[in-house]
């Protein structure tokens, strides 16, 4: 499909403007992300690197004591190949002191818990450091909801949130992303031997297809059966994509001025940048 | 008459009109000292692009000091440049001067306000309401701004009222990944070449860059001879600036060699337009 398919030294450029250009203007020097072993970190750190010079960008790597340790080597891996600053911090004692108190807490409080402990962290170390926090969600987890709000979804700027996975994996390549890291399969990394792909039923190409032709390309549901596409399948991430928009928005504000934020009071986040 | 005319292909900052201004300054003192007689900047250049509840803030009357300011420059080189005005009647437009000899040769106000996908224009800002060719040092020209140019009519009505030098400021938004150059960069391409080549006109387009809350600006600001042909582009996604040199005799060996604008039947067209609007009870 063309549309998945990136003019990746176009996007390159594109991306590493950007940051280059929204961290500059707001006059900082520095940006601060964390580097998961996984593929999205590991690309923002690469155009990272090559936007801000790779001495001003400095990795984290926040594992848990579940974490894979591959996840750890390949983290450090990609901090030596494009050669952003690495530091340690590991979240067990945070996480566990808290569910000590919740022991009966569900994978799903305890793994939103992490995310949102390594936020802290990378929000603390951009205070620190002077850095912005870059954000890691592509465009096709950030549609299907799968992130958790106000953790690894948030961030100061994105370069990589209007990129669907399958683009991703390209531009990684393009970048020199080092191997073991694009090939291995994707996950959350909350236990081991978990799978996005395995969790989301479904694997990231085939909703990757789906979603540029619902989303970017705004075929009906019609068109979309005709071009193959399952009846259930489409409806099940077209649901996914409405039940989780309020993560993509601000919360929302009760109206009863005449200028309420973001509703009539409506300017850019670059406003005299 | 031959001139040599410069693109300015800036970045400005959003909302900041002072600087901006000094930005446009520079570029007038360069273009000037590099002996270029008209200089164009992009659209909105004094103030950026995304302004939203800013308008009113960066809008500014003609007989402002900025405008004023920007009057005197023009008395060493002639300037077209892009900003939002302001009217007595406080409607705000997003309108671009054509400055000569210190005098207001032309002022246009956008008429087509995108308001679909990315674009807001028609919220914020009041509708221009003509197209007019003017004359100038160098010939007759037409001011168009960005979308402007995407309705065939603009640069149709411009050629018919005399215009041979179209001069398009542009903030455009660049998007479209796939293929092998940017889309929207590749659709302008066709557009302002085809533009030049129906009409037998010279292009010359401004477009600005930078990034806007994650928007960015694509440049890519052109010279097109009548022909259709392109003679110089800026860089792409970089601040740039670029000089042509417009030769008369290009334009009448052009307009020789492929008479269609002579040929063109006004009669014609102005008779079906009003049959149309007839038939449509307007």
């Amino acid at each position: 499909m063309a549309g998945l398919s990136a003019n990746t030294e176009l996007l390159r450029k594109i991306l590493v403007g950007f940051v280059q250009d929204e961290v500059h203007k707001v006059g900082v020097k520095k940006a601060v992300l964390g580097l998961s072993g996984g593929i999205d970190s590991a690309l923002v750190a690469f155009i990272a690197a090559e936007a801000l010079g790779a001495e001003n960008v400095h990795a984290i790597c926040m594992p848990y004591k579940t974490s894979n340790p591959e996840s750890e080597a390949h983290a450090r891996l990609v901090a030596q190949a494009c050669g952003v600053d690495f530091t340690l911090v590991p979240i067990t004692p945070m996480v566990d002191a808290y569910f000590g108190m919740f022991p009966d807490a569900s994978n799903m409080r305890r793994g939103n818990k992490m995310a949102r402990e390594r936020m802290t962290i990378l929000f603390d170390h951009s205070a620190h450091y002077s850095a912005l926090v870059l954000g890691t969600s592509n465009k096709t987890e950030l549609l299907l909801g799968y992130g958790t709000l106000y953790g690894d979804m948030a961030s100061a700027l994105n370069p990589i949130g209007d990129l669907y996975k399958t683009q991703i994996w390209q531009l990684s390549e393009a970048m020199g992303v080092p191997n073991e890291v694009i090939e291995k399969k994707p996950s959350a990394d909350l236990w081991a031997g978990q799978t996005d792909e395995e969790e989301l039923g479904f694997s990231y190409r085939q909703v990757d297809e789906l979603l540029y032709r619902m989303v970017d390309l705004r075929l009906t549901r019609e068109e979309l059966i005709s071009a193959g596409f399952g009846p259930e399948f489409i409806d099940t991430i077209y649901k996914k994509v409405q039940n989780s928009h309020f993560k993509r928005r601000l919360p929302v504000i009760a109206k009863v001025s005449n200028r309420t934020i973001d509703r009539d009071f409506r300017y850019s986040r670059d406003w005299g940048k | 008459m031959d001139f040599t005319a410069v693109l300015a292909q800036i970045k400005p900052k959003l909302g900041c009109v002072a600087d901006n201004l000094a930005l446009i300054e520079e570029r007038i003192e360069q273009a000037k000292a590099a002996k270029a007689d008209l200089v164009i900047f992009p659209e909105l250049a004094l103030t950026g692009y995304f302004l939203k509840d800013l308008v009113p803030e960066v809008a500014r009357r003609l007989d402002s000091p900025e405008i004023a300011r920007l009057l005197e420059l023009s008395r060493g080189i002639s300037i077209a440049v892009g900003f939002v005005e302001a009217t007595d009647d406080y409607r705000f437009f997003n309108s671009a001067l054509y400055l000569e000899d210190g005098v207001i040769k032309h002022l246009h106000r956008k008429v087509y306000l995108p308001t679909y996908g990315l674009f807001d224009e028609q919220r914020y800002l009041a509708r221009g309401e003509r197209f007019r060719a003017f004359d100038t040092k160098f010939g007759r020209m037409g001011l168009l701004i960005c979308e402007d140019m995407w309705h065939l009519s603009s640069s149709y009505i411009l050629a018919m009222d005399g215009a041979a030098t179209l001069l398009c400021l542009s903030s455009s938004p660049g998007r479209g990944v796939e293929g092998e150059s940017l889309a929207s960069a590749a659709s302008w391409q066709k557009l302002t070449a085809t533009t030049a080549l129906f009409l037998n006109c010279r292009v010359l387009y401004c477009n600005r860059v930078g990034y806007e809350d994650g928007v960015n600006f694509w440049g890519g600001s052109e010279y097109i001879a009548p022909s259709g042909e392109s003679i110089i582009r800026a860089r792409l996604l970089e601040e740039d600036s670029v000089s042509a040199r417009l030769e008369e005799g290009a334009l009448r060996r052009e307009r020789i060699f492929s008479p269609m604008l002579r040929d063109e039947n006004l009669f014609v067209t102005l008779q079906e337009l009003r049959r149309i609007e007839r038939e449509r009870g307007l």
